[in-house]
């Protein structure tokens, strides 16, 4: 896959979180690592309750502390690891060389101020700028992200637009100080799929513009084949497989992933049934051990119960954390 | 033959009210004269995006909401104004299923008798253990076992409570359920669990199917017959696979032509297929509600609205210019 370029922009080491609960603590996420190229978009799915969003919400520094904190690991970013930073630190990274957005814009969004006055706000915390010049900014970012007569929107407030409306002022808000890193936690999963179309379209140009990386967490697959350079695949916390896109779709080596892939009805072909991992994911407070899939997995032997499998490289770019990899090339539907 | 649902010119209208006074100062026509069937054994999927009117319409046809106008018919029985027994009888046939069952049981009620509780309503059992016999059966059926009867619904993962919410919409044995985005909740691996449940129930049980969902995969899945939604009216109907292989309405094309495939080889490029959004529903657009995102649209689009006309063998379609986008078929 040829990406813009190759220096790694986000290396995520080992990252481990832990969440306190009534019930005990557990690990959220364990031993989760990757690395993000410079213009690069990274597609992070999973289904809910795998950690993807934890993942997010600890590369920005926004685990909701004490309950949720990070156990072990690194998340250099440009140099730096923001595992280590303080809060006051991690803010003057955050909503500037950092951006992110979220599914629902109006968790985001201040009800009672203008979205313009949000933007300048966002744009003034990290840049020495005049109220005037900051609006003008924002003007122009409104425009960039394509909402029409963007200077009358800019006097609006966010009730007044259209949920695609409101997606696309949560998006120049995250852009606002051209970051070098998008961190997109499902950004269209609220929206209808032509709308859906429209924000994605933004996005990629966007990020062809800015020379951005993006991290898309999805649960999504349709998404991710659309957007991502290359995909990490979660399950209860960690990271299973990761390869390239293409690759991935072609040849998925971890069961889990395979499965999933099985699992999803299609446009494209006509399936009598689908075929659908059994069973549920395991509470996070009882994971079986050893391998977390082992328990719906149809590969599983002895072995998987008793050690944790590392997420060995398969080839070049592809990794799963499996000792019985699905054989390449082995998918067995493919579209007609 | 008379089918197993027909709907016939179906309206359900919103008074908008100004906030100051409650007077009327305008409608919202959320279902606009809406035909369709459904046969028995056979699953109609309805599709559209969100504010399109089709939960307006799954709802007005179990009659949770009252329609303005037109007609329901279950198996030959006009049901458009039932009350009393002969609603209680029409709710026997059809039963609804809802996207959030956690939101539809009563968090103090043990499964067991949220399933049951039907039954007594509409007297159909004698004794408890003939009730508990057939919970017990109905649990079977939907994969959860007997053992489910005593726990709450907060113990269960969200796809067992949509079993639980199929199950409870089975109890009285009807002949049609309306599903209203009965999977949009949940997981891919779960979602394909239950669709597969929801086929094989419809085999051993002949269930009709109302499949309400904004997921055209999903849909295609399980449907037979297909109807697309759009602004209150229903803008093309056809066989799935005649349908979804040569969509006739601009507006169903772009639909799938939005769905992202989960083929990265397969990727749709840079335009989004359908430009702007929904209009207004209080202040729709005059002609074809659809005229201003529409790329065939003409003078005649913005006068005149289109009704539903045979097109080929077995679709129908609401477009001035279905010729246009057939002949415009990129096969």
């Amino acid at each position: 896959m040829v990406t813009s370029a190759s220096k790694p922009l986000l290396v995520v080491e080992d990252l481990g979180v832990g969440i306190r609960t009534a019930r005990g603590t557990f690990q959220a996420i364990e031993e989760v690592g990757f690395a993000l190229d410079e213009g690069e978009v990274l597609g992070l799915v999973g289904e809910s309750g795998c950690g993807k969003s934890i993942t997010a919400l600890a590369i920005m520094g926004l685990l909701p502390q004490p309950v949720a904190r990070i156990t072990g690991g690194h998340v250099w970013f440009d140099g730096t690891d923001l595992a280590a930073l303080s809060n006051e630190q991690m803010r003057h990274v955050r909503g500037d060389r950092l951006g992110m957005i979220f599914q629902e814009p109006m968790t985001s969004l201040n009800p009672v101020y203008r979205v313009g006055d949000q933007l300048v706000e966002a744009l003034r915390e990290h840049r020495p700028l005049g109220r005037g010049e900051a609006w003008r900014e924002a003007v122009a970012m409104l425009d960039m992200v394509g909402i029409p007569a963007a200077r009358d929107r800019a006097s609006t407030y966010p009730h007044e637009l259209s949920g695609g409306m409101r997606q696309r002022v949560m998006i120049a808000m995250a852009l606002i100080c051209r970051p070098r890193l998008l961190i997109a936690d499902e950004p269209t999963t609220a929206l209808d799929v032509s709308t859906q179309a429209q924000i994605l379209d933004l996005l990629l140009s966007l990020k062809r513009e800015l020379g951005m990386a993006i991290m898309m967490i999805t649960h999504d697959l349709g998404v991710v084949a659309e957007v991502a350079d290359r995909v990490a695949v979660m399950y209860a916390g960690r990271i299973v497989e990761t390869a390239d896109v293409f690759e991935l779709f072609r040849s998925p080596r971890h069961p889990y992933t395979d499965a999933l892939l099985r699992s999803i009805p299609r446009l494209d072909s006509d399936l009598d049934r689908l075929v659908a991992i059994e069973g549920t994911v395991a509470s996070p407070l009882a994971r079986p051990s050893g391998c977390s899939f082992r328990d719906r997995c149809p590969r599983a032997r002895s072995r998987c119960a008793d050690a944790v499998p590392p997420l060995d490289p398969l080839a070049p770019g592809h990794r799963a954390r499996c000792f019985f990899p699905v054989e390449p090339g082995a998918r067995a539907v493919e579209p007609a | 033959m008379t089918a197993l649902l027909e709907v016939k010119d179906l309206k359900t209208y919103f008074a908008v009210r100004s906030p100051l006074l409650r007077r009327k100062v305008g409608q919202i026509r959320a279902v606009d004269g809406v035909d369709l069937r459904v046969e028995a054994g056979r699953t109609l999927g309805l599709v559209g995006e969100s504010g399109c009117g089709k939960s307006t319409l799954g709802r007005t046809i179990v009659r949770l909401l009252e329609p303005t106008e037109g007609q329901i018919r279950v198996d030959g029985v006009d049901v458009t104004r039932a009350r009393g027994r002969d609603l209680m009888t029409m709710r026997r046939r059809v039963q609804m299923v809802f996207q959030d069952p956690y939101a539809s049981l009563n968090p103090r009620l043990q499964v067991g008798d949220a399933i049951g509780e039907a039954l007594d309503i509409h007297k159909l059992v004698r004794s408890r253990g003939e009730k508990r016999e057939r919970v017990a059966t109905l649990l079977d059926k939907v994969g959860l076992g007997a053992e489910a009867m005593a726990r709450y619904p907060h113990e269960f993962s969200g796809g067992q409570r949509q079993r639980i919410g199929i199950a409870r919409a089975l109890v009285l044995n009807p002949e049609l359920l309306v599903a209203d985005e009965p999977v949009s909740a949940l997981d891919v691996s779960v979602q394909a669990q239950v669709i597969n449940l929801m086929r094989d129930l419809q085999r051993d049980f002949h269930l009709g199917y109302l499949f309400i969902a904004h997921d055209l995969s999903v849909v295609r899945h399980i449907s037979d017959e297909v109807a697309i939604m759009y602004l209150g009216r229903i803008v093309e109907t056809g066989p799935k696979t005649t349908l979804f292989a040569k969509p006739r309405h601009p507006y169903t094309r772009g639909l799938l032509l939005s769905v992202p495939v989960p083929d990265p080889t397969r990727r749709r490029g840079a335009h989004a297929p359908l430009a702007g959004g929904l209009p207004d529903p209080a202040d729709p657009p005059q002609g074809c509600t659809f005229h201003p995102r529409c790329p065939y649209a003409t003078e005649l689009c913005r006068l005149e609205r289109p009704e539903l006309r045979p097109f080929g063998d077995a679709q129908t379609v609401a477009c001035h210019h279905a010729e246009e986008v057939a002949a415009s078929d990129p096969s």
